[in-house]
This record gives structure tokens, sequence and C-alpha cells, in this order.
């Protein structure tokens, strides 16, 4: 929509002299399907939209916004960033992104049949995946949850420095949630397909990923604490790769608050790990053509063949490090200021499939799941300590199920342990790329 | 009305949208209009980082029909707006030929569980900004081993006003204000970083009354005290939690598996419990949404229906779930008060307030002399737990060994993990202190405020997951 990219481009207009302005307008309109018990529980449709406004004034900034397009209140935003401006402490690094000639990438990330796309196929889609996970084992004891989803979303930002930039993306998924019985055991498990056009969804995917991941945890027990090679699914990857994006941050890194200050250019991980962020790889969901500050998105190694060889940055972090943006702003609405993060994290992959991973390793840890993210990584001291569910690995195959568990170690010695980087790569709605990966050495603490 | 209490939207044009969210065939329709407005302050690395503001308005209207539920929000509060969104919550009762059903609204004024001091919005930007530094300073004062301080103000006010087909309508003012301090300590073994939170829901009297600089001190002294922590052990072993800051473990090692929700899709290991023994007999769980000013109290919950006190589990024995409108209306009971939604752009659902172990009788010094060997809690982390299986995570952000029935060495940060039944039964020793702690409480994509709060006790074992042999 034209229309975006106008209104940004009238508010970063609106500055006063001294002053720079910038405006990040966004749009989004989503449904959800929720069907239960072969009816549909519930239908939400929505339609959402903002603007953020930054001011720079003084080598101080501030920020405001309204959770409508009304520029009435846009104007009131504007002063109330600017009068908020004023309450900053100076710092020099302070100020908006400037033009920096890079070329943005041609990306396409918009389907426009999901604008067309009746209500009742979206219906009919969640109701059908429910029936699949319910027929697809006879230990399926309940379906908690079998959604279908969809969002359209559009965001421009434009500022008094010259930037203009317009994003715009569509996804959909299936996502179901099962819980499977035997007896007195009970375990779940998840199972989605997400793409960017309704076409592409694997409806079977989903399900019977829902259905597997459930019933191959029936029997599940807690084996005794011990030091394993712990295999971990694409998923688990992916979630791993986005805690270690943070210790990347720029901003982070300068501030004093990551484990990986000071080691630029040193062997940080096994020689075989090789970390590239690519938000310019279509086949990413973090993938756009702008970062949220409107600079053209772009590649950048950050650890190769296990050095440390560069961090993210946003304009803020880059000018405080003395280093360029590498166009890593990336804001969680309108509601906020730009923050360093990673979009579309990969690992250069190996040659083996999961399969082949497991044989490789013949006795380990396969761990499916893994929960208290948050609580248990820290990014600055490097501990590390999550739940985790998984299989054990006996004689290269999956065996016993597994349940309540921990497996600690730190970021250091994970990224320094990891033995084999599989070839299955699987874009996930992540910011990181989803690929099995086997780490040795780690502790394993059960009864 | 002064600007105190400005109208959200007209009543007239509630009615109406109410009347076109039942054309369809609902049999029942509501409106929850918000106007939220919030001011946040980052204060990192020695300077006052950034002041934001914030305004949020709109409404989001839901129609029942059957099982089904339809749901749409706008952010256009004009009768028009109203309109068009009740029209798109309709479209789920599709089988038409509702007729025209009128709603009379009642206004229905309920006594406020607290009262708001100060308005942070009457507070100059200036007087805010300036605790922020204090705490900065004070952090950096406890030890030349703090390298790096963060500090983090917030104040939200929402007005909300909640209008249904049973003819209700009710208002509320809702004001949180909140203060967040984290330290990072350098010292020969690496970084460790502490935490402190300051949250209540009342105005800026909240720093009249507590101190920002005893909240960085804490902060600080968490950090610094991890330098010469070693590994934790790895396997299962006694726990001792302090009092307070262990009663979000029980909010995720029971309280999720008691929202109704979860109870009526066979998602709970609770179902078919009740009247049963579920814990160990010194056990009695609240959720009680009326609690003083603590972190997760309101007046009306967002569904317009009073706050209460619930008893979840007395003397081990299970009592009660939590139920929100639609689970009660299913099951054919009332709502206890626990509907709650984050904004006007989510549907409400089942979720606790204030959680809260009752305390017992115990000395918490002699439940510690008592415990030959395991960890003492004094600082939890977030958590998460699976309410079909009942496993649960939760990491240890301030924790020590016990030896001999001795607090000794401090520990580097690990998760636990356990099963909430199980854990429930293995309380054997309950203290005669309690205290209460602010969390936030994430739920199907929607965060809201809680409370939780416990006494000092032990359970008798528990797997800690770090890396160390026992």
């Amino acid at each position: 929509m034209a229309e975006l990219l106008e209104l940004a481009q009238r508010i970063a207009s609106w500055g006063q002299p001294g002053e720079e302005v910038e405006a990040f307008v966004a749009w989004q309109r989503e449904t959800e399907v929720r069907a239960y018990g072969g009816e549909v529980e519930s239908l939400s449709s929505a339609e959402s939209a903002g603007i953020g406004i930054r001011v720079v004034a003084g080598a101080r900034q501030g920020f405001a916004y309204v959770g409508n397009l009304d520029e009435a209140l846009a104007r009131d935003a504007l002063a109330e960033a600017r009068d908020n401006a004023s309450f900053a402490t100076p710092d020099p690094n302070v100020g908006l992104a400037e033009p920096d000639g890079v070329a943005p990438v041609e990306l396409e990330l918009w389907d426009d049949s999901l604008g067309s796309m009746a209500t009742e196929e979206k219906i009919a889609l969640a109701l059908e995946l429910e029936r699949r996970v319910r027929a697809g084992d006879a230990r399926i004891r309940e379906v908690v949850s079998a959604d279908y989803g969809d969002d359209q979303s559009e965001s421009a930002v434009a500022s008094s420095l010259g930037i203009s930039a317009v994003s715009r993306a569509t996804t959909c998924y299936l996502v179901a949630y099962a819980v499977a019985g035997e007896e007195n055991d009970t375990q779940t498990g998840a199972g989605y397909s997400v793409c960017r056009a309704p076409s592409e969804l694997e409806i079977e995917k989903a399900a019977g990923d829902a259905v597997l991941r459930a019933t191959r945890m029936l029997g599940a027990t807690k084996p005794a604490s011990a030091r394993v090679t712990a295999v971990f699914d694409r998923e688990v990857t992916a979630t791993l790769l986005a805690v270690l994006a943070g210790t990347l941050s720029g901003e982070e890194v300068a501030k004093g608050r990551s484990l990986f200050a000071e080691r630029l250019g040193e062997r940080v991980a096994a020689p075989l790990f090789t970390l590239v962020e690519d938000p310019t790889n279509p086949l990413a969901f973090g993938a756009s053509r702008y970062d949220d500050e409107g600079l053209a998105s772009r590649r950048v190694a950050l650890i190769d063949q296990g050095n440390l060889v560069a961090f993210l940055y946003d304009t803020h972090s880059a000018r405080l490090a003395g280093a360029r943006s590498t166009a890593s702003a990336v804001r969680a609405g309108f509601k906020s200021t730009p923050g360093v993060r990673a979009r579309a994290l990969a690992l250069v992959p190996g040659e083996l499939d999961q399969a082949g991973v497991l044989a490789a390793v013949g006795e380990g840890l396969f761990v499916q799941g893994v929960t208290g993210i948050h609580s248990g990584v820290n990014p600055v001291s490097g501990d590390f300590s999550v739940g985790a569910e998984g299989l054990l690995i006996s004689r290269g195959e999956l065996a016993q199920p597994v349940r309540e568990i921990t497996i600690a170690s730190t970021i250091q010695k994970l990224l320094q342990g990891i033995e084999v980087v599989g070839g299955d790569v699987e874009w996930l709605p992540s910011v990181a790329v989803g690929v099995t990966v086997a780490i040795g050495d780690v502790a394993m603490s059960g009864s | 009305m002064g600007d105190r209490d400005p109208v959200l939207a007209e009543r007239d044009a509630i009615e109406g949208a109410l009347a076109a969210a039942l054309a369809r065939g609902g049999e029942f329709a509501e409106v929850f209009v918000e106007d939220r407005s919030s001011t946040g302050i980052s204060f990192d690395d020695r300077r006052v980082e950034e002041l934001s503001s914030g305004r949020d308005r709109g409404a989001g209207i839901r129609v029942v029909v059957g099982e089904m539920t339809g749901f749409a929000h706008t952010a256009d509060l004009s009768t028009r707006g109203l309109h068009n969104a009740a029209e798109a919550a309709a479209a789920v009762a599709h089988a038409g030929g509702g007729g025209v059903r009128s709603v009379a609204l009642v206004e229905r004024k309920d006594d406020p569980v607290g009262t708001i001091g100060i308005y942070p919005e009457d507070i100059d930007k200036a007087r805010k900004v300036e605790l922020l530094a204090r705490a900065d300073d004070e952090a950096r004062a406890t030890s030349g081993s703090i390298v790096q301080v963060s500090a983090g103000y917030g104040d939200s006010r929402r007005l909300i006003v909640i209008a249904n087909s049973d003819g209700l309508y009710v208002a509320d003012d809702q004001v949180r204000t909140r203060f967040a301090v984290s330290c990072v300590a350098s010292g020969d073994g690496g970084l460790q970083t502490g935490y402190e939170v300051l949250a209540r829901t009342i105005g800026f009297e909240l720093f009249d009354r507590f101190s920002v600089e005893a909240a960085a001190k804490e902060a600080a002294r968490r950090a610094v005290g991890k330098l010469t922590a070693r590994p934790a052990p790895s396997g299962a072993y006694p726990v001792v939690i302090k009092g307070g800051t262990g009663g979000y473990l029980f909010h995720e090692a029971c309280g999720h598996g008691l929202e109704a929700d979860h109870i009526m899709k066979d998602a709970s290991a609770f179902r078919g419990r009740l009247g049963t023994k579920v814990a160990s007999p010194l056990v009695t769980l609240v959720d009680d949404g009326t609690v003083g000013e603590s972190w997760g109290t309101s007046t009306i919950d967002d569904e317009g229906r009073p706050a209460q006190r619930n008893v979840l589990i007395k003397n081990g024995v299970l009592t009660e779930y939590m139920w929100d409108y639609l689970r009660a209306r299913q099951d054919g009971r009332e709502s206890s008060g626990n509907g709650r939604r984050q904004s006007y752009q989510h549907l409400p659902m089942v979720r606790m307030t204030n959680t809260f172990l009752l305390a017992g009788t115990e000395d918490p010094e002699e439940i510690i002399n008592q415990t030959p060997f395991g960890v003492y809690l004094a600082k939890l982390g977030g958590g998460q737990v699976n309410t079909a299986t009942g496993d649960f995570v939760f990491g240890m952000t301030e924790a020590y060994l016990i030896e001999g029935g001795r607090i000794t060495e401090p520990l580097r940060d690990a998760n636990l993990i356990g099963n909430g039944p199980d854990v429930l039964m293995k309380i054997d020793a309950i203290a005669d202190d309690f205290d209460m702690a602010p969390g936030t409480c994430g739920k199907d994509g929607q965060s809201v405020a809680v409370g939780s709060g416990q006494p000092t006790l032990r359970v008798s074992s528990v797997t800690i997951g770090g890396t160390a042999g026992g």
C-alpha cells in the first residue's frame, strides 16, 4: 500500500529545524480459526495498524506511538516524542539511519491469493487438520487445538534523513497440538506447516508430526544422570541459534553484556560451524527487503569455520562500536523502537540427513523439545541448563523415550563440542534455520 | 465526566453493536472497550537512553453461538466502527435468523479493591527519570565488580468498559507501576547477572513505599554473589525454597493445570481429580484477585466479573478449578472471576490472578537445619509447564548448596525440572513466613500481570539441571 509510505513521509516532514524525525507505520490483517470436536471453536478476524515516531534532537532520542493511523493523533505523538527526547541523556551515537547506498534485493514474500481466500476454506482446513490428527493413531486421546491462521502485514519507514522503505509479507499456517494416552501415561506433541501461500500448506505433515511426536513419547521414563552426546532436532537447533544471536548483538557486546565481548577474531566454535545472518534469503520467514530502520537487508557472516568474524549492528550500536550497520534493526511492532536482532540465521549444512546423524552418533540422547530457554540460558555468563524431552539413541537409532530431564553445559562448551551439522535444512517460523546438530559431552540430569 | 474519566465510547453505540452482534443468531455478545496509555523509560550504560509514551484505544467484540465464538476488534470507537466489528464477529453465527434483539444495559458499580494514590500521569517525567539514575548510582556503589547496570521504569493506566447481552455495563480504571534493575558483575570466572523488580497495582506512591536503592543493591548483591559460584549439582536433591520467590513455581507446577480450559480439553494432569488428594496435607493453594495491591489484582476481571478469592487445594485435597465466562457457561456454572485478556485485541481466557500457598507453622531456619544436603533456592527466574503431563521447568537465579543443615556455597544458574502433581506430594515442610512476588504470565500468546506467593518450604526431591556430579 502506497498510503503507508505516504503517511510515513508526511509525518517525517513535520520536524522542526535541528530535529531528525522518523515514522514507522505498520498495518496487519489476521485471521485465526480454531477447530475442536469437529466444530469451529473460535474464529477471529482483525485488522490493526499504528504509528511509532522517533525524534532525535540535541543528541537525544524520544519515542511515542499511537495504535491507529489517525493523523491528528500522530501529531500528538510527535509532540510527545519531542518532549520525551528532552529528558534523555545526550549521546553522540544517537541518531537515525542514513541511506547507505546498499540496494535492496528483490524479494517476493507476498501472496495475493490470501486476500481473496474465503473464510469457509480456512474453516475447512482447520476442521480437516483436527480430523486427521484424531484419526492418525488410536492412542490420540485429545486434540487440544487445531488452528488455521494467516496474516498479511506491511510496514513503511520514512525519515527526515531521506530513508524511505516499504516491506510486506504474507504468512499462513496450520498447527495442531495433540495429547496421546495409554493407560496412565500422557504425552503431548505439536505439528505444523507454515508458508507464504495457502496452496503450499502441508496438512498431512502438520497432522502427522503432531501424532508422531506425541505417540513416540508414550512410555517415557526418567533416566539416570549421565554425560551424553546430544542430537538436537531441527526445531531445537533453531531455538538455540536464536538464543546465540543475542550474544552476537553489537549493542550487548559494546555494553559488556555478551560472553563474546573482546573475542572477535578468536576461535569460538568447532571448525565445521559456520553461522550466517541472511535476511535476503526468501526461504527464511524473517526475510525482508529492509530492516526496521529502512536500510536494505544484507548477508553477514558471523562465525566462519569456528572463528568469530562479526557482530550484528543497528545504527546506534554501529556508531557506538565504530562499525557500519548490518541492517539488523528489528522492532517488536510499531509500539517499540528498533533494537539489534537476527532475522534469518543459517548454518552452512553438512551432508547427513537426520537418520545419518543418529547413525554417526551411535549412542546418545535425541532431543525432541526443550523448555525453560529464557530462564535457563544466560547470554552474559553462558550458563546453559534447559528442560528436555526426547529419545535415547541406541546403535544409531531412536530407542527408549525419556522425560523430566535437563541438559546442561555452557554456550562456550556447546559451540566447541559440535560434532556433526546435518544437511536436513528446514526453514521454520523462527529467526533461525532448522537443521539436526550433534554435540558431545553434555550433562543430562535425571534421577 | 472530566479528563480523569474520559468517555471511551458512547453507550448508544455499544448497545447498537451488541444488537448487530446478535442479529445473525448469536446467543451471547460482548463489547470490551479499552483505552490504555503507558510510559516507559530505559536507563542503560550510565545514561537515560529513552522515554517512550504510547496510547492504544479500541474495542474487541465477541459473539458466542453454541460452542462457537466469533471475535473481531477495531481501533475505531465510532458507532460505525463498532457496528462493523460486531458484524465481523457475528460471521461465526452463519446459521442466521437471529431476528432483532435489543439489549438494555444496566450500569453496575463495584467497590474498588484498591485505591490509586498518585496517578503516574500527574508526575513530571523528570522525577521518573531521576529514580533510574539513583538506582544506577547505588548499584555501582555496592561493589567494584559491578561493570554494567540497566534499569527500567514503566507505568500504565488502563480504562476499560465491558458491556454484554445480559445487560451488564461496568467500567474499571487500572493503574500499574513497575521498576526493575539488572546488573552485570565481572570476576575471574567471567560475567554474572543479578535482577530485582518492584511492581504493584498502584500509582507513583510505589516509590514512597519501596526504595529503588534497596532494589538496586539487591540486584547487585545477586550478581556479585555468583562470581564465586560453583556449578549446580546434576541429579535429584531436596530443595528448600525461600518464601515469596517460589510462588511462581506453584503457578507453573499446578496453577495452569487447574485452569478450566485445560481441564475441559483433557489437557491437564488434574482432570477428574476434584475431591481427591493431590498434594501433601500441608498444602492449601489459593487464587485471589482481590489481594491488596498485588501485581495480579483488579476490581473486575476482563469479562466484568468481580475478582474473588478461590481456594483451589485445601489441606492437600483438590477443591476447585478456575473459570472464565465461556468455560463456566459450558459447564452450567458461574465464572470464578478468572477471565482475563492482554488487550482489546485478544479473546479472554482462563487466567490466574494472584496465586499462592498459605503459610504453615515451622520456623524457616529449622527447615534448613533439618536438611543434611540439598539446594537452597533464594530467587527463581522464569518457568514453563506442559499442563497435560504436568512437567515443568524453572530457572534458579540465586541458589546455594545446603551441607550439614547449613547454607554454604553459591551456585551458578541452572534450571530445575519436576512434575507438578509429584512435587505437590513431596512438600514435606512449610514455614510460618510468607511473601509475594510480581510476574508476567504468558499463555497462548497473551501476557498478563500476575502475583504469586508462598512461605519457605521444602520439596523432598527435585531434579537440578546442573553439570556437577553430586
